[in-house]
């Protein structure tokens, strides 16, 4: 029987794609919205917009309310200790960016801050430029065939110098679940800084802060279904109080005068100027979409799509995966067929996929490519689409080859 | 259109003839196989038109004030729509040049969304480098 998804249906934008005969199949780079989300945007701009913490008026109050109640939502969902661990950033780069500066004071030369060979720009950038700043070294971890982050390299490179490990949970490139337990063991047998990037991982499957033990998980709104413009950093308790403050403006001030200024603490200190209101409330909408449904069934289906995928691609001529993709995405490369070529022809039959380094530069180079085709998944996506690609995957290499 | 130079009106005619993507596909990897090629020399870092997917590479030559480009891919359809572009800029020269409009040129050729800003495929950054060459 066809694979059907139960809830695309919620998501308008799935239909309307259909009927311009496009096949949405890049929710990796950003995903479809529910309704939910949609409605609950133009609520927020129908009822009356008003900035959050500042006035005493009733739609400021309403405003700050909604913004708050955000919070509580996010912290539920990572099953943070405490509201107040969750800090809203402009996306999941920018948590990465407060992190890189807020915890610059901590890095002396000669330190190591270590990272993976899989990383996305977001989480090898800012690190790379802090270790610049501060003449440290940045380690990367190797990964093995499967995609997997190398536990006996780890075992040998985080080391004594390690001030930060700084790992993705689930590749964007590779689709594989990363060994974070042990590593975060490892770096904080020395008395490492732990920092994980959620963007992917958060999308599939949920994940508890209290059990996985890093001091900061970064993740980002668009992936998850929810409005772009918006990331949450969640910093464990103690882990928060190192972090210096970066970005100075209004709101996150105590007391000012011309000269000197007092800080608030985290969350509100690290939120300087207006935050992005609507698009933390739509986050806040979007997880009460997503608590009410059945993450089992969601699991499961995803997990049936992916399996459909890495068939469908397996039975083809030609085709070798990068890495052993577990969930959600797999990206691959055709012998003797260009990937530039390939995207230009799934392109031309309303095919959206991913063709290219993917914002991984290093790892392409690491793998001796120049880029890959990614297919990737989300829980609105039927076997249909999947039907689509593969018909579309065919003409192309036909014509191709 | 009248001033068009004459490999441009058989691509023109060429291309009209092409409605659906698999005949327009076709069509460009043809054309791509007749570039003139670059040599190892040529295909070197210099020459590499950044903010392209594939490796482009791009060399152009004055001569008695007319241009002449060469460019070269590593990617079928890019090498395709590079032929395409280029019969419609070789032997201008610097004036002429500025008053083509590219994108009306693509979409006479049905390949308008060849030049759309999202697209990556680096005709954008390949025009630009035209023009710093030219400039």
């Amino acid at each position: 029987m066809a694979l059907f998804s139960p809830w695309r249906a919620d998501f308008p934008a799935l239909a309307v794609l259909e009927a311009q005969g496009q096949t949405y199949l890049d929710s990796a780079a950003t995903a479809q919205k529910p309704q939910a989300l949609i409605d609950a945007l133009s609520g927020y701009y129908t009822c009356g917009a008003a900035n959050v913490h500042r006035a005493q008026h009733q739609p400021a109050e309403r405003a700050t309310r909604a913004y708050e109640d955000a919070r509580i939502k996010v912290a539920r969902w990572l099953h943070a200790a405490c509201p107040t661990e969750i800090v809203f950033t402009r996306g999941a780069t920018e948590a990465l960016n407060l992190l890189a500066y807020g915890l610059e004071h901590l890095i002396e030369a000669g330190d190591e801050i270590v990272i993976s060979a899989l990383e996305h720009h977001a989480n090898l950038l800012p690190w790379q430029q802090l270790a610049k700043r501060r003449a440290a070294k940045v380690q990367v971890l190797p990964i093995d065939a499967s995609g997997r982050i190398d536990l006996a390299a780890a075992t040998g490179l985080i080391g004594p110098r390690t001030r930060l490990l700084a790992v993705s949970q689930l590749s964007n490139v590779l689709g594989c679940w990363q060994p974070l337990d042990q590593l975060l063991h490892l770096a904080k047998a020395q008395g490492a800084l732990t920092v994980v990037d959620g963007a992917q991982g958060v999308v599939h499957g949920r994940h508890d802060m209290t059990t996985l033990g890093c001091d900061f998980y970064v993740l980002s709104s668009h992936k998850l279904y929810g409005p772009d413009g918006v990331g949450a950093l969640y910093g464990r308790g103690e882990s928060l109080l190192q972090l210096r403050h970066w970005q100075f403006g209004g709101e996150m001030v105590r007391v000012a005068d011309y000269q000197s200024a007092e800080f608030h603490a985290a969350p509100l200190g690290f939120e300087a100027g207006t935050p992005p209101i609507s698009g933390v409330i739509g986050l806040g909408a979007t997880l009460d979409y997503l608590a009410d449904l059945d993450t089992t069934a969601i699991g499961r289906h995803e997990q049936a799509l992916h399996d459909l995928l890495l068939a469908g691609l397996a039975e083809r001529s030609g085709i070798r995966l990068l890495g052993s993709p577990q969930v959600a995405l797999a990206s691959f490369v055709v012998e003797g067929v260009h990937h530039s070529d390939l995207g230009h022809l799934l392109t031309e039959q309303g095919i959206a996929v991913r063709s290219g380094n993917h914002c991984a530069m290093p790892l392409m180079n690491h793998l001796g490519l120049d880029g890959a085709t990614r297919v990737s998944l989300g829980l609105y996506n039927d076997q249909s689409d999947l039907q689509r690609f593969f018909d579309a995957l065919d003409q192309a290499l036909a014509l191709l080859r | 259109m009248n001033d068009l130079p004459e490999a441009a009106w058989t691509a023109l005619t060429a291309f009209a003839q092409a409605p659906g993507w698999e005949q327009r596909a076709r069509l460009l990897m043809q054309w791509g196989e007749r570039l003139e090629p670059l040599d190892d020399g040529e295909r070197s870092e210099a020459n590499r038109v950044a903010g392209c997917e594939s490796q482009v590479w791009l060399v152009g030559e004055r001569q008695n004030g007319r241009w002449h480009f060469r460019a070269a891919s590593d990617a079928r359809l890019i090498r395709g729509l590079l032929a395409v572009l280029l019969v419609r800029v070789n032997g201008l020269d610097a004036n002429e040049l500025t008053r083509v409009d590219m994108a009306d040129w693509f979409a006479s050729l049905g390949l308008s969304r060849q030049l759309s800003p999202s697209r990556s495929n680096g005709m954008n950054a390949v025009l630009q480098r035209m023009r710093e060459l030219t400039g």
